[in-house]
């Protein structure tokens, strides 16, 4: 491989105006912050509204204020609904890849900035305006929209016949998708032009840190993925508005008060395949850079070399590629042809591969290290945990014939928050605690950390595994109450479980805030290089300069030379020189 | 992959690195010389290779192309399920903007062709020649639009007209984004720009190739999919 050579000692001055410098930034660096404090924000809300729903599915009598009595219906699946959708797109979508991505991707690379900063900026401003405009459907008269995270059509294409919030709700929540979905194709044009142009000299592709892999294979997903459902949100937009019938079937009645709608001869089903063909490669666009973070701890923390480098790098592009041929595994139920079912759980089942080669790899890494405990660690090895078990659950799933019984209940809902939200949230811990120290030059609190770590790890067990016996038992998603369904309401002790559970498990969060925000001012302070690791952004100042390097980087060697033997530390950064090398080890001899 | 050498810029040499062991490439610090205005100490940027800009484009390119597939496989599968699709006869005047589109691309050419020679005045002769073809584009597709208007297809009318509709706007509004970028060009101040004139009349070139290419193919598939 050849990497371009560019220049660090010819970047632009910082900016001296604040609004310059920490407001309309390019600095990838600030760029990176906003964005996850953007998802802070956004999980922050996303948590709450949980709250909410899951009050109500416990105590169904419960009167929150605010509702104007007990949660109707709509209430409720307007609650899920923006849960879904602020949680996937605003949180599990920005932090791991635009967030932590945008911070360290270049300086893992050794360059001084992305490859088109004025650009990135943009993409932050459009990113938050989608939240802005998303939020804002809380507002209107008929409140936000009522159809799940998915938005399948007919319901989401007519308006406000098929309830209150399809209204003007809806109409917000499409726009905010069409602009979150035009700001993610330009961080990932952003994100793949700075890896295969950006890197400094020496550092080929087999030498980039598996974050870089994770972040890189992640850009193209987005570019392949998020075109497609901009278009299909565009087509919904028309059919919304303009009254064209891309997804709204003819003779659709929704009451005995109205004409049949005056659409004809759309297919729900076509969105469906649009959203999903976005959606599958979006899951992975959401857990793979949070497998790239957690590679890159396992292998500090054990230092020790990541077991099996170029076959993590290859799964994670196998994974990418096989995420693009398994949507129909979310359409089981729509009435596909069972041969194409058989094809597309096959596929499916095929992820279990490269899935496995990552859990057998990290596991290896583990083997006979000298394990350090650290709260990123501890996230990282958690991060295991999780995706195993939700990744088990998805074998079931992947087959036809369990998934018909399963489909829409408890068990999907458990399955999917394990493998890719808790999975990915858990990266984005095990990212914040790792990197805190460079982002801000001091460390967070270990005691306070572990003990957020043990809190949410168990708490999310506690919360997600009940669900899965709930859905075996059959118990449906996206019911208000199980009020008609007996054998559900009997389910009602459990439910008040997880619901606890939920509870404890966010007011633990309430930890991370303390110590994430107490740490920047109050917390050690530490050298360049705390964890003793390998790689480029452990070789400057923290928090790193405008421009990041104060002389032009150059990489001799891979990125996991942890314990090498007769090197007297152990750990061999990527940027020292043979000289350098072989002078410490004559120091130490 | 845009890994096309890049003219005026003699700074910019790829410097090979053993893949194992060290690396044994120099570095170059500097890297500042930048088309025709030179580099110095008042260089505001850090000099990104121009070659990033056209992986840029092609990155861009590649997703246009997935929304523009995703819509036609829309089109074919919505037209296969049906039984409601009502053909409708596309106005004559879109053989006039194709080929009106054909044209440009060659006057784009021939407008860089001038440039590599070193002649402004050509340049922007045939530059100005491919805006006006493209703005005459633009003027034909809404031509065509007021006389289904006026054959009564409506964008509502029928999933035929819908997807007519849908496939020209998309297409025209990002020849539309071409044809700011050709204003652009032609009235930059490349003192101060990080990316190269050349550079920039290249990657101007590339797209406005790939949406007349993208509009042959999208034609085709509204005739032949009527």
């Amino acid at each position: 491989m050849s990497a371009q050579p560019h220049s660090v000692t010819h970047h632009s001055e910082a900016p001296k105006s604040f609004i310059r410098r920490y407001i309309f930034s390019t600095d990838h660096k600030v760029i990176g912050v906003q964005y996850w404090l953007l998802a802070l924000a956004a999980v922050t809300v996303g948590m709450v509204l949980s709250w909410l729903f899951r009050a109500h599915l416990a105590w169904p009598h419960l009167v929150i204020p605010g509702f104007g009595g007990q949660m109707r219906p709509e209430q409720y699946l307007a609650l899920v609904t923006m849960h879904g959708t602020i949680m996937v797109f605003f949180v599990l979508t920005v932090a791991p890849q635009s967030g932590f991505g945008n911070y360290f991707l270049p300086i893992q690379i050794g360059a001084d900035d992305m490859a088109f900063p004025t650009l990135n900026m943009l993409s932050f401003w459009i990113t938050l305006v989608a939240f802005l405009v998303l939020i804002s459907a809380f507002f209107t008269s008929g409140g936000a929209p009522i159809n799940g995270w998915t938005s399948y059509p007919p319901l989401s294409a007519v308006g406000s016949v098929s309830g209150p919030g399809q209204g003007m709700g809806e109409t917000l929540w499409v726009i905010s998708i069409g602009l979150f979905c035009l700001a993610s194709l330009l961080t990932a044009l952003n994100f793949i032009s700075t890896t295969i142009e950006m890197r400094a000299p020496g550092m080929s592709l087999m030498r980039m840190p598996l974050t870089v892999w994770g972040w890189f294979v992640t850009a193209v997903l987005g570019l392949l993925a998020f075109g497609v459902l901009l278009a299909a949100c565009i087509l919904l937009l028309l059919d919304r508005l303009a009254m064209t019938s891309f997804f709204v079937p003819g003779g659709l009645v929704f009451n005995d008060t109205q004409p049949a709608l005056a659409h004809a001869g759309g297919s729900p089903l076509l969105w469906e395949h649009l959203f999903w063909f976005f959606g599958h490669p979006e899951v992975y666009i959401a857990i793979l850079p949070a497998m790239g973070i957690t590679s890159h701890i396992l292998s500090n923390f054990s230092r020790k070399p990541i077991f099996g480098y170029k076959a993590m790098a290859y799964s994670l592009c196998a994974i990418g590629f096989l995420s693009f041929t398994v949507w129909g595994h979310h359409m089981f139920v729509s009435g596909m042809s069972p041969y194409s079912a058989l094809a597309f759980s096959f596929l499916t089942l095929i992820i279990g591969v490269p899935s496995a080669i990552k859990t057998f790899n990290w596991l290896g890494t583990l083997w006979g290290g000298k394990i350090q405990f650290t709260t990123p660690m501890l996230f990282a090895i958690g991060f295991v945990s999780l995706f195993v078990t939700g990744g088990l659950s998805g074998l079931f799933l992947a087959q036809p014939s369990i998934d018909l019984p399963l489909h829409d209940t408890y068990f999907v809902i458990a399955h999917f928050h394990l493998v890719m939200a808790v999975a990915a949230i858990f990266g984005i811990f095990a990212g914040t605690y790792y990197w805190f120290p460079k982002m801000f030059g001091r460390r967070m609190s270990e005691k306070l950390g572990k003990t957020h770590f043990w809190f949410t790890f168990v708490g999310a067990y506690l919360t997600f595994m009940p669900m899965h016996w709930m859905g075996i038992m059959g118990a449906l998603r996206r019911y208000a109450s199980p009020g008609g369904l007996g054998f559900v309401a009997r389910m009602a002790p459990i439910d008040i479980f997880i619901t606890i559970a939920a509870f404890v498990t966010g007011a633990a969060q309430l930890l991370f805030y303390f110590n994430f925000f107490w740490s920047l001012r109050h917390g050690e302070k530490v050298d360049e290089n705390p964890w003793h690791a390998t790689t480029l952004e452990w070789s400057i100042p923290s928090p790193p300069p405008h421009g990041n390097f104060l002389a032009a980087p150059h990489v001799y060697r891979g990125p996991y030379e942890y314990s090498v033997p007769g090197y007297t530390e152990d750990y061999l950064p990527q940027h020292l020189t043979p000289e350098q090398v072989a002078q410490t080890a004559e120091a130490g001899s | 992959m845009a890994r096309n050498p890049i003219i005026e810029e003699p700074s910019v040499v790829p410097v090979a690195v053993g893949g194992a062991g060290a690396g044994t490439g120099g570095f170059q610090a500097g890297g500042g010389g930048r088309g025709g205005s030179g580099g110095g100490p008042g260089d505001l940027h850090g000099a990104v290779a121009q070659r990033t800009y056209l992986t840029g484009l092609t990155m861009g390119l590649a997703a246009i192309l997935m929304f523009f597939m995703a819509l036609v496989s829309a089109f074919i599968v919505r037209q296969g399920l049906s039984n409601d699709w009502r053909a409708f006869a596309l106005p004559p005047i879109l053989w006039v903007n194709t080929a009106i589109l054909l044209a440009s691309s060659f006057t784009i050419e021939a407008s860089r062709r001038k440039l590599n020679r070193g002649d402004q005045q050509g340049f922007r002769h045939w530059w100005f020649m491919t805006t006006a073809l493209g703005l005459l584009f633009l003027a034909g597709q809404l031509i065509a639009w007021r006389q289904l208007v006026h054959a009564g297809v409506y964008l509502a009318s029928n999933p035929s007209s819908s997807f007519f509709y849908v496939l020209t706007a998309a297409h025209g509004i990002h020849l539309l984004g071409g044809i700011v970028a050709l204003v652009a060009i032609a009235y930059w101040n490349w003192d101060r720009a990080r990316v190269t004139r050349s550079t920039a009349t290249q990657m101007a070139a590339v797209y406005w190739h790939f949406l007349d290419g993208l509009w042959i193919f999208l034609f085709l598939l509204l005739k032949l999919g009527q």
